[in-house]
């Protein structure tokens, strides 16, 4: 069976692990309520998109 | 290569597909909004716009065609009386999809499918629903308050009866 020859050095691990991460989701700022929001998409928060597009928000019902 | 591979599958096969493609077309000219997964809403566009063309045609065989195709008469007739008259002026691009969030569950990529020029017809439909809502809340309140006052009303008389 075959084996390692050599001993596998910690340092080795950690190089080939540098770039293992994971990146931060870029967020954008909503032009209706200013809650951070991902881009390109209807606010979770206001429901608002492009000035509209309400998805029924809970809060409006009160 | 990506040669011939455009449009989805879904992950059905072609019955199952066309009629998942037939009802959600069907839907959104009812509803005028739709809310569904992202794939399935670029899936149904090319679909809606189609039927939209034949409505415009507005002839007797276009709409057999349109017949052929949506689930319900009534969706003809919207499609035909209401819907394409809309877009005399316009050549396609007659939808707008909208990216929601992430569906919980299944963390499937949500979108909201609208007709252009329906924003009003959908706001009106909001605020009927809304205004159902609070009044519908509103009774609720007024349920729960008479059936707290019979219940303290039934509790008093039980005392009365037990001092007796």
């Amino acid at each position: 069976m075959p084996n390692p020859k050599r001993r596998h050095s910690q340092a080795r691990t950690s190089k080939r692990r540098s770039h293992d991460h994971l990146t931060a989701v870029s967020l954008s700022e909503c032009p209706n309520c200013h809650e951070r929001k991902l881009p390109h998409r209807a606010c979770p928060k206001c429901g608002y998109y492009k000035g509209r597009e309400v998805i029924a928000m809970k809060e409006e019902t009160s | 290569m990506r040669h011939r591979r455009a449009g989805w599958k879904l992950g059905r096969n072609t019955e199952h597909r066309r009629a998942l493609l037939r009802n959600l077309v069907t839907s959104l000219i009812v509803e005028e909004r739709i809310e569904t997964t992202l794939t399935k809403a670029k899936a149904m566009r090319p679909h809606v716009e189609k039927m939209i063309t034949l409505g415009k045609r507005g002839d007797v065989a276009a709409r057999r065609l349109a017949a052929a195709y949506l689930m319900t008469r009534d969706a003809v007739d919207k499609l035909f009386d209401t819907i394409s008259p809309r877009y005399g002026d316009r050549d396609g691009g007659y939808l707008r999809i909208v990216h929601g969030g992430f569906r919980q569950g299944d963390g499937g990529d949500i979108a909201f499918v609208e007709l252009l020029g329906s924003e009003k017809t959908l706001d009106e439909k909001r605020q009927k629903r809304a205004e159902l809502r609070t009044k519908r809340a509103e009774e609720n309140r007024k349920a729960m308050e008479s059936a707290e006052a019979e219940n303290k009303q039934a509790a008093e008389t039980e005392a009365a009866i037990e001092e007796k």
